[in-house]
């Protein structure tokens, strides 16, 4: 056991005990968003508002005329929940500066899934994080379209089932690798972006309050894995999480004003690809070319984040 | 009453600066010809720091709108402009905009759809909108455009109402004219104007949740409170412009009449058209030919009685329509008057003709107005024509 | 079944009671349920933190169990125990 581990064990304790998002929502059991939202909001406390994208999250927790959130929260549609907060954002700045509201720091964050902040979602995630909003984005990513019925989006892995994206006769799935987000966010220039897994919840409530601390746009990518979407047993959703970074699958970092940094370290070699493949139905189609295939690409994905974590340092360093 | 200076100023200019008067604070506005004078003024205003409004430079006309609803659901008294394509891009906000019953402000340029491509004047971007939900209503010229937009927020934000309001300007023909209008001054604006109480916000202070999903056994009752919403809003429409009569001396109706007394065949008219409209007019009463102008101001709620009022009397109507609305033989404001005339006695109800016109920019003239006058005069029942088509 | 009338709704359709989701009871779509043999429960409260529901709470001495009322049974408590101290039973076993 290394040290982190060994502190993940004990410090639940220093996790906010208060419940920002009620039971009683309507997520499959032992799903993975749900999850991250519940750790999300405990980082983020109740000076926040929530813009909130069309999807699993949304249809889950806010069936009319009930709602598990504990915190002011919107929805509008799809595509839009950056542009939301953005006017979230403007309209808190303005109402406080003009006196109409309490001066109190609140704090605009906007929630979508890889649906909605990686295809239908990117031009308003662009802008809005061009724009320079005090806001964040926290993107829940399933790997599909799990809400309309587990469609594939530019997150589903290489070689994934999905509903739009069948193996078959003449096809293996999933054609494409996965769209790398916090790469496009980092080229925003934002002052922090972020991965994290609620498999390790201290990491992620702790870059949740990094954003939140900031007085600028940042994004923060967490993986939710998805039993259902997935075809896997619920109860492995945790452990999956794990499985993704110990394979290097979704590696867990942070870049901070352009410098990378590995903040959950991944074991040195990595595990084989096939550990973090074979629990899940949506791959059990996969030959061991595919295999092959996948893991060459997760070595150099690996690789490719590794070398810019070394160019992080200093520059005295590097010469 | 005194005597205001009257400033010749450019359409587009006077509306950024009536949005300007009302403290407005945010405003979301991306460009698209021809409304982006009013967005470049309102620019400039803020930048020399004549209204406290926080100016968020988009990166489309859907995250316009989204920019909006978000503000607007904090509390913030919102403002966006555009027309055409920018309008249709947005068309998927606005039923949510007028269903979370958020009060925008919206300017529409009136700018005629793709394709092909056109940047000139017509009523195809707001037609697609009909059903959203939204009160519309329409400018004749400079001045109505002034006080129309600082009457804006006081319908919008009125508690009986809480509805979101397009102000429609015909662009190039009504945005790019240069008019001497009247401004009044900051402070009646403010007496005018009251600070913008929302009945619900988005804060930590009080958490709620907007925009929860419902299922068939509580939706159609959502959907009938959103039509009755609409359909009262006339009467606070009304009397905030009754209070304007009062404050200022302008007088503004649901349907505005032009010589009407009398009248055998009235020009329906809708928009800019309205004034060229009203020099056929004079011109057929000059030949001995008794017309008159209805023109309707309130687009949505659709004024029914108001429009069978102003043109009661006459044998035939002549309805100018700036927009197609293919398929259907008939364009949209015509199909709309016919049918308030369908349950009317048969002695009530005027032979009604339809003149598709001014698509795409097209200059209509006095003396075009006479001729299409002159025709529904003469037709035994109704008919669907487009004006000056080869 | 809602019995409201179209004129009762709120303006825009708000929910003004938040966490009002409480009054459905997710408890009965599990057919698996988590117990807690607390001789070998070591306090971490790893199970408390991985909920995805919210529902494992501790009690007075320090020992978690999981709120009926909500557990969906998922089983990612007892998968994630250190030192194995839950067990997922058979509803109505």
């Amino acid at each position: 056991m290394s040290i982190i581990e060994n502190y993940d064990l004990y410090a639940p304790r220093l996790i906010d005990e208060r419940e920002y998002l009620a039971s009683g929502h309507t997520a499959c059991a032992g799903c993975g968003e749900a999850l991250a939202v519940r750790l999300v909001l405990k980082g983020l406390g109740e000076d926040t508002i929530v813009s909130n994208a069309t999807g699993c999250l949304e249809i889950f927790t806010t069936r009319y005329p009930t709602t598990a959130w504990e915190i002011p929260w919107i929805h509008v549609a799809f595509e839009n929940a950056a542009a939301v907060a953005a006017g979230v954002e403007s309209g808190i700045k303005a109402l406080r500066r003009k006196g109409r509201i309490p001066d109190r720091d609140v704090k605009s964050v906007s929630m979508a899934g890889d649906g909605g902040t990686t295809d239908i979602g990117l031009q308003a995630l662009s802008g809005a994080m061009e724009r320079g909003h005090d806001m964040f984005h926290v993107c829940y990513d399933n790997e599909a379209y799990m809400n309309t019925g587990i469609q594939r989006s530019s997150q589903t892995p290489f070689a994934a089932w999905s509903t739009t994206s069948p193996p078959g006769e003449v096809s293996d799935g999933q054609r494409t690798w996965k769209k790398n987000v916090p790469e496009i966010m980092v080229a925003h220039n934002l002052a922090y972006v972020a991965t994290a897994c609620p498999s390790y919840p201290l990491d992620l409530i702790n870059k949740v309050k990094k954003a939140k601390k900031l007085k600028g746009p940042a994004y923060v990518h967490v993986f939710a894995p998805c039993p259902t979407g997935w075809r896997m047993d619920s109860a492995l959703m945790i452990k999956i999480g794990r499985l993704a970074l110990e394979t290097g699958v979704f590696p867990i970092y942070e870049v901070e004003n352009g410098k990378y940094r590995i903040t959950v370290d991944m074991p040195d070699p990595l595990r084989p690809v096939e550990d973090y493949l074979k629990p899940q139905g949506r791959f059990r189609h996969l030959t061991p070319p595919l295999i092959e295939e996948i893991q060459e690409r997760v070595n150099l994905e690996v690789n490719k984040l590794m070398n810019k974590v070394n160019y992080s340092k200093p520059w005295e360093e590097l010469r | 009453m005194a005597k205001r200076k009257r400033i010749g100023m450019e359409v587009a200019l006077a509306a950024a600066e009536a949005v300007g008067m009302c403290d407005v604070d945010v405003a979301a506005v991306y460009p698209i010809t021809p409304q982006s004078h009013i967005a470049e003024h309102l620019s400039d205003l803020v930048a020399d720091g004549k209204t406290d409004t926080e100016y968020v430079t988009v990166e489309s006309e859907h995250s316009s709108m989204s920019v909006c609803i978000g503000a607007s659901g904090t509390g913030a008294r919102t403002y966006t402009a555009t027309c055409s394509q920018g309008l249709m891009l947005m068309h998927e906000l606005l039923p949510i905009a007028s269903a979370m019953r958020c009060p925008v402000v919206m300017s529409v340029a009136n700018r005629p759809v793709n394709a092909p491509l056109n940047i000139l004047s017509d009523h195809s971007d707001i037609m697609p909108q009909r059903d959203a939900g939204w009160i519309v209503i329409f400018c004749e010229n400079g001045q109505e455009v002034v006080d129309l937009t600082l009457m804006a927020y006081r319908i919008a934000e009125d508690k009986d109402v809480l509805l979101p309001v397009i102000i429609g300007i015909d662009g190039f023909i009504l945005t790019h004219m240069v008019e001497p209008m009247e401004f009044p001054d900051q402070k009646e604006v403010d007496k005018f104007l009251p600070v913008y109480k929302p009945y619900a916000t988005l804060h930590p202070d009080k958490p709620l949740t907007m925009g929860a999903f419902a299922m068939p056994d509580i939706f159609p009752e959502m959907m009938k409170a959103k039509d009755m919403a609409l359909i009262n809003s006339k009467k606070t429409i009304v009397k905030v412009w009754d209070e304007w009569e009062k404050k200022f001396g302008r007088r503004y109706n649901p349907v505005e009449t032009y010589r009407t007394e009398g009248a055998e065949v009235i020009l329906v008219t809708m928009g800019s058209m309205s004034e060229t409209a009203e020099l056929g007019v004079d011109m057929l009463r000059d030949k001995g030919i008794a017309a008159g102008v209805a023109k309707i101001r309130l687009w949505r709620p659709f004024p029914v009685d108001e429009l069978k009022a102003a043109v009661k009397g006459a044998k035939a109507l002549a309805v100018m329509d700036r927009a197609v609305s293919p398929g259907v033989g008939g364009a949209p404001v015509f199909t709309e008057v016919k049918a308030a005339f369908y349950d009317a006695d048969a002695k009530d109800r005027p032979v009604i003709v339809n003149w598709v016109m001014g698509l795409g920019g097209e200059d209509v003239t006095g003396e075009d107005f006479v001729e299409m006058a002159e025709k529904a005069l003469k037709a035994k029942k109704g008919e669907y024509e487009f004006f000056g088509v080869r | 079944m809602s019995e409201v009338n179209w004129w009762e709704i709120e303006p825009g359709n708000i929910v003004f009671e938040p966490g009002s989701t409480r009054e459905y009871h997710t408890g009965g779509w599990r057919s698996l349920r988590p117990i807690w043999d607390n001789s070998k429960c070591i306090k971490c409260g790893v199970c408390y933190v991985f909920c995805p529901e919210g529902c494992v709470s501790q009690d007075e001495d320090g020992y978690f169990t999981a709120d009926l009322d909500y557990c969906k049974g998922c089983g990612v408590c007892a998968h994630e125990c250190w030192p194995g101290a839950i067990e997922m039973i058979e509803e109505g076993g």
